[in-house]
């Protein structure tokens, strides 16, 4: 392990790295800086991302994260699968985001076609893809405060993701990879008395979930410990291309599902259920409101989806495909709000069985890639604070 | 010697101890050991099945009844394990450093009454429930327990690890800073029983426990007895998040074993001094005390021990429901508010004690001097806010990194100029600003 | 927050209450999960039903299906016909360490030989294990739970779809058929 050698002027001098390396006599007062590697394997990272951390103490000097080490060259992948095929990789990036990035595939293949996906398929879709988004933010939930070193919480938000998990399991036969979203519709009609079930589930979480936020959201700790750090500005936020939950704590009013919608959303937008709530103070502790904000108005979303989908009259849930299904030729870019942000597909088809090229564009790249500029300054036990709060998931980092 | 007072024998004072046969002194000695290693298998079950339930999970429940033979299945893995030694450790303290902890955890109970004088059984000696006493018992105990952070600062240091060292570092600076408020809030307790020793402290407590007469030294005790123990809410030392693991992150084995067992006697320990001086020590609880043989032969060992245990089940609770504190934030707690209000309780405990004792003041004279005392403090403070201290304004000047000749931070108010790639400036110079600068232009052109 | 401390003892009344609750834990080997039966556990193969057309194979994304057939004749059914000559299945494994669980290779089959079951229990301690080969796919077949009821709204099965339509057709013929006999009756008479 490389280490830093910074001459400088007792603990002062820390803030001074990179600068003085051609001044000063060495010798004298020295100091010498720390390099701390968080990760690849590490706790707090989840994954293996890993944060090479220049240190003065306890302060951060200096970080660079560091990415790849869960590189599966999935775009690459995608050229050489069809557009079956490429949705098991798609929903494998971000593995707490399946189904919504399931989705931007087959949307994207659906327009390249001219597509029209039937309105129950529609509905239902928009449907898992909130319940979708309320585990992926309760599994967050849960892992933040044990990153801060409460441990009761993530055990409370995996009894709501259970609940939710066993209706996305009788729907989809899967629990995270679900495979369900099929170019034209759902792979498969709902079960019978699954609506009923959806909707209890839905009643349940929305009924347990205050309870994480007594134990954690208001405790004096858990304040102190998230408020005013890791601030992020607005300005910040569109230097790096930060999307999501994390972008609308810190007050850019950005919402894909209002401000360009699909599925059902533009209904939904009107009808008033769904609420695009933003931040002010773009701090850990905003972020992590912003997150039990958006789970109920998930589930609100979802119940409007249940509704809607019990009132439609009967019809398919997918449209009949060709034996082999080729897009025409052309590009199309279809993003779409992930829970963790914007996720964009671009597709460019040559009129073949496989894309010629299928661009990722992952939330958590570009959340991760702010890091930096926030943890200058802070002290280790921050830099958790503030990395458990970008809410990462790192294969969509790595892709 | 002894006191009969209603039927229970007390230790009267210290002459008590010391007039063990060996064999007896030996027997205590081991019974100790044995009652600490027991108590901390089953701590350590009591802490997982607890904190299971507060997460509606089971906990333990598989191995022996309630799963109560669970701590016993870990640690016999544990000795299993491969003892891994470190390349970069420093073998002789990484060895030591472990035992440090853990003797040290077993020493301090040497001075805890858990009785009182009782019969022995097949023999017609009397002996007090306690292995021995000093003088100052209470002072050994925070020795013992200062020495014992040696093991884990030292364990910090040799393993040679960035975590480790700065697990080891947090642990140091907490120490230093919560034994000094743990010891001030001992200090009332001290002036209110007259003596060190722990023995004579429980005796002092016959009338009335001190935790509520002294609820501001229980409190800052308390809470500084959490900080002592690196537990849960200020486990920074050993935080996983952060530090991995902090001090014992390349611990194995017994090593690791021998640490985690030093942590719940710690907690034993600091739970059965604050029993000792808060709760009355082994003494009845009050509805239980008003039957005369509560107090008498080997019931106290059960009062005890239900006192000890209820501090365990806070240090669950605590560590189920709260996040870890900032070290910061837990360093500005303990200087900036545990330690001041000890040293004013202190010297309000003493003036009161002194006072009473001498006979000279009347209470009314006391609460009106109190009263007064109040006022002032609040007039000041508002004095204090209304006027403001005026910050000396940071000059808006460029910053000067050399300026002086040699490297110097920014003052407040400069900021730091951009970080030059390096090579670009030629070492040894002696530059002065003009030169600085208009390299440093020069440099930005040649980008 | 109404004041400092406020928090903590929301939070340590949470915890308090959920002490006294009973626990979620499902004891697994005690009490084994109830799984929905799309729950994608394991493939079946139901050989019977296979007619080596590598279809499942060739679509797998994760190339985890092995097939080996060789062809065989079969005597002529009818006196005099040809010989023909079909696939027999020398070989079906799925390999399972592989294996993505998307469940292609079942949507790809046209003949239905390939099923989900929702058994997990296969763990192996040699990676090897892992791959199942037909006998043991077979065996899994046992398990196959049927598909659950579809939603009152959804489309009807196209089989009912297309066969309503030959009924109605039927229906319609049928009706035209007695109403020109009713016709001729009436000319007749």
């Amino acid at each position: 392990m490389a280490e830093e050698r910074v001459v400088g002027v007792g603990a002062g001098a820390a803030g001074f790295g990179g600068y003085d390396r051609g001044g000063g006599e060495p010798g004298g007062l020295a100091t010498q800086d720390m390099v701390l590697n968080i990760g690849p394997q590490h706790p707090a990272t989840h994954g293996v991302l890993r944060l090479r951390i220049t240190l003065d103490g306890e302060r951060i000097v200096g970080c660079e994260p560091i990415v790849g080490y869960m590189h599966r060259g999935v775009e690459k992948l995608f050229e050489v699968r069809d557009y079956r095929q490429i949705i098991v990789l798609a929903n494998r990036h971000d593995w707490l985001s399946a189904f919504s990035s399931e989705l931007g595939v087959v949307m994207a293949v659906e327009r390249m076609l001219g597509m029209e996906v039937p309105e129950r398929a529609v509905w239902a879709r928009t449907l898992l893809a909130e319940m979708n988004r309320a585990l992926n933010h309760l599994m967050f939930l849960g892992s933040y405060p044990i990153e801060l070193g409460a441990i009761t919480p993530i055990f409370y938000a995996f009894r709501e993701r259970e609940t939710l998990q066993q209706v996305m399991e009788e729907i989809s036969g899967g629990r995270m990879h679900y495979m369900f979203n099929r170019v034209g519709g759902l792979k498969e009609d709902l079960p019978a008395g699954w609506l009923d079930r959806a909707s209890a589930a839905v009643a349940a979480v929305r009924r347990r979930v205050p309870q994480i936020e007594d134990l954690i959201f208001g405790n004096e700790i858990f304040l102190a410990r998230t408020r005013g750090v890791g601030t992020i500005s607005p300005e910040l936020i569109s230097a790096y291309g930060v999307s999501g939950p994390i972008a609308r704590a810190s007050g850019v009013d950005f919402d894909l599902r209002r401000d360009e919608p699909y599925l059902a959303y533009p209904e939904l937008a009107e009808e008033g259920v769904l609420r695009v709530t933003t931040g002010e103070d773009g701090d850990c502790h905003s972020r992590f409101g912003m997150l039990l904000e958006q789970v109920s108005v998930s589930l609100d979303l979802a119940d409007a989806c249940i509704a809607r989908l019990r009132s439609l009259p009967q019809g398919p849930i997918n449209q009949r495909l060709p034996k082999i299904l080729k897009a025409p030729e052309g590009a199309t870019y279809c993003w779409t709000e992930n829970p963790l942000g914007i996720n964009g597909y671009y597709l460019v088809s040559r009129g073949e069985k496989t894309p010629w090229r299928l661009k990722l564009r992952s939330a958590s790249f570009n959340n991760i890639a702010v890091l930096p500029e926030v943890l200058r300054g802070c002290v280790v036990a921050d830099m958790i604070a503030i990395l458990g709060s970008m809410f990462f998931v790192v294969g969509d980092i790595d892709k | 010697m002894i006191v009969q007072a209603l039927g229970v024998r007390t230790v009267d004072d210290l002459s008590e101890f010391g007039t063990d046969p060996w064999w007896l002194s030996l027997i205590k000695a081991v019974l100790i050991f044995v009652f600490l290693l027991l108590l901390t298998l089953f701590n350590i079950w009591f802490e997982r099945r607890v904190v299971a339930r507060m997460q509606h999970r089971a906990g333990p429940n598989k191995n022996g009844p309630f799963g109560l033979l669970q701590s016993l299945a870990d640690a016999m893995k544990l000795m299993l394990k491969e003892d891994i030694m470190v390349k970069a450790a420093d073998r002789l303290l990484y060895v030591l450093a472990p035992v440090i902890s853990v003797i040290m955890a077993f020493l301090a109970f040497a001075v805890i009454p858990f009785g009182p004088v009782v019969d022995v059984p097949f023999t017609d000696r009397q002996t007090p429930l306690q292995l021995t006493d000093l003088p100052v018992g209470v002072l050994f105990v925070i020795a013992v327990a200062s020495v014992g952070i040696y093991g884990i600062v030292l364990g910090g240091w040799a393993s040679g690890s960035t975590y480790s060292l700065l697990g080891g570092m947090r642990s140091t600076a907490q120490v230093i800073s919560y034994e000094v408020a743990m010891s001030l809030a001992l200090v009332a307790v001290f002036l209110y029983a007259g003596s060190l020793s722990t023995s004579e402290i429980v005796n002092a407590q016959q009338r009335l426990w001190y935790a509520l007469i002294l609820l501001p030294s229980f409190i800052i005790f308390w809470v500084s007895m959490v900080g002592e123990t690196n537990r849960a809410p200020f486990d920074m030392p050993e935080a996983e998040g952060e530090l991995v693991a902090g001090y014992f992150t390349e611990y194995s084995s017994m090593k690791f074993a021998m640490f985690f067992l030093a942590e719940y006697i710690n907690m034993v320990t600091v739970s059965a001094v604050a029993t000792t001086l808060f709760l009355g020590g082994w003494r009845a609880p009050w509805p239980l005390s008003l039957w005369d043989g509560a107090n008498a032969g080997y019931w106290p060992v059960l009062w005890f021990l239900a006192k000890v245990m209820m501090f365990m089940f806070v240090f669950v609770w605590l560590r189920g429901t709260l996040p870890r504190v900032r070290y910061d934030q837990f360093m500005a707690l303990g200087w900036k508010v545990l330690i001041p209000v000890a040293l004013l309780w202190t010297v309000a405990v003493a003036t009161i004690r002194a006072m009473t004792l001498d006979g000279g003041l009347d209470r009314r004279v006391l609460v009106g001097g109190a009263l007064v005392a109040v006022l002032l403090f609040l007039l000041l403070s508002i004095v204090g806010e209304r006027a403001p201290k005026e910050e000396p304004e940071a000059e808006e000047q460029p910053f000067d990194p050399f300026a002086g000749g040699y490297p110097v931070p920014p003052m407040p108010g400069q900021r730091l100029p951009r970080p030059e790639p390096a090579g670009v400036v030629p070492g040894g110079a002696q530059p002065d600003q003009e030169d600085d600068t208009a390299r440093r232009s020069a440099t930005e052109e040649g980008d | 927050m109404s004041s400092w401390g406020s928090g903590l003892i929301r939070g340590l009344r949470v915890t308090w209450q959920n002490l006294a609750r009973r626990s979620v834990t499902a004891q697994y080997p005690d009490a084994p999960p109830e799984l929905p039966p799309r729950s994608r556990g394991v493939i079946a193969l139901f050989e019977e039903n296979c007619t080596v057309c590598m279809l499942c194979a060739r679509e797998c994304p994760c190339w985890c299906i092995y097939i080996d057939s060789h062809k065989e004749a079969v005597p002529p059914v009818e006196e005099g016909a040809r010989e023909r000559s079909t696939n027999v299945l020398d070989r079906f494994a799925i390999d399972y360490s592989l294996c993505m669980y998307c469940g292609i290779c079942i949507e790809a089959c046209p003949f239905d030989a390939l099923e989900w079951s929702p058994e997990f229990e296969y763990a192996e301690l040699d990676i090897r294990d892992l791959t199942h080969e037909k006998d043991r796919l077979r065996e899994w077949m046992w398990t196959v739970p049927a598909p659950p009821g579809l939603d009152p709204a959804a489309a009807e099965p196209k089989e009912i779809a297309t066969a309503q339509k030959a009924a109605e057709k039927a229906a319609a013929a049928s009706q035209g058929q007695a109403a020109e006999e009713t016709r001729d009756d009436g000319g007749g008479s």
